[in-house]
């Protein structure tokens, strides 16, 4: 069970945040914020290491004592976040993959909507709470 | 292949809407004004594009996203891969379809040529709008000499 997921578009701004704890709301913003610094260190180096670093998958961005935070970017830019408490054992690295693929093909859906224009906020209800399914494992 | 014709009419029909709105709203313009069809186009290809590089690895450089773009996306709009891509390795990208999809059933030589631009200009679109999506900002022109072949040059534009 994720805490908080977040969309992030080309340009570094914020498209989309949903945690299941409203009160945490701004510390959650300030961590995928931080996060995005790691984001790029990965992008670049991918760029020059080339082949290990092809996967739209990131992995693990950093950990704290409290939460871990993973990443993922699409070919077009768009990163998304997770954060998932330290305590929870039972997130292995394959779960957090498929979690972002779902989250990827929401999104994809989200984009195909003729009534969303691309590079606005996400404001959704049918997506927010498609996301939230997916955070807490319910899909 | 029934789906293949639907597009075909669609595609063809909202040319037609364009021209026939254009022509209603200013009469005496001369040339076909062609934007709101490529515009249509850009958002297509522009939103399409989330969806078709869903399941791929992170293009390496753009040479590599031109060859995805000549392989998966034509097959995915079109049913068919580009025939002929070539590249002066400066930002320049040719890509030649022999049979363009939009121009078979039009005519297969001189005949209609003036016409052609219209039924190229939402590819054109297309190719700008993924591309833009992929970070890569370009200008798309067409080129119809001898129907049903058709060739787009691509302009990566630097800054």
């Amino acid at each position: 069970m994720a805490v908080c997921v977040a969309i992030i578009g080309k340009d570094n701004s914020p498209k989309f945040f949903a945690c299941l704890n409203p009160d945490e709301e701004l510390s959650f913003q300030y961590k995928v914020l931080s996060s995005l610094d790691v984001v790029e260190e990965k992008l670049s180096a991918g760029n020059k290491a080339g082949s290990d670093l092809r996967e739209l998958y990131l992995g693990m961005l950093y950990s704290l004592e409290t939460h871990k935070i993973y990443g993922y970017v699409t070919n077009t830019k768009i990163k998304f976040i997770i954060i998932v408490d330290s305590t929870n054992m039972v997130l292995r690295d394959n779960e957090i993959r498929s979690m972002f693929r779902k989250i990827h093909s929401e999104y994809a859906d989200i984009v195909s909507n003729p009534f969303y224009t691309p590079g606005e906020q996400i404001c959704s209800k049918p997506f927010l709470n498609n996301i939230r399914n997916i955070m807490t494992g319910t899909v | 292949m029934s789906d293949d014709a639907l597009f075909d009419f669609l595609h063809s029909e909202i040319v037609n809407y364009v021209l026939e709105r254009n022509q209603s709203q200013n009469k005496d313009a001369k040339d076909e004004d062609l934007s709101n069809i490529e515009y249509i186009g850009f958002s297509t290809g522009y939103r399409m594009i989330e969806r078709l590089t869903k399941e791929m690895p992170r293009f390496k450089d753009e040479l590599e996203t031109m060859k995805f773009i000549c392989t998966d996306f034509w097959s995915a709009i079109y049913k068919k891969q580009i025939d002929n891509l070539r590249t002066n390795h400066q930002g320049v990208y040719v890509l030649q379809d022999n049979a363009f999809k939009f121009l078979t059933r039009l005519s297969s030589g001189k005949q209609y040529l003036e016409v052609a631009p219209r039924y190229v200009s939402f590819t054109c679109g297309i190719i700008r709008g993924s591309l833009a999506n992929l970070n890569i900002n370009c200008l798309v022109t067409a080129e119809v000499q001898n129907m049903p072949s058709c060739k787009f040059h691509i302009q990566v534009q630097r800054t």
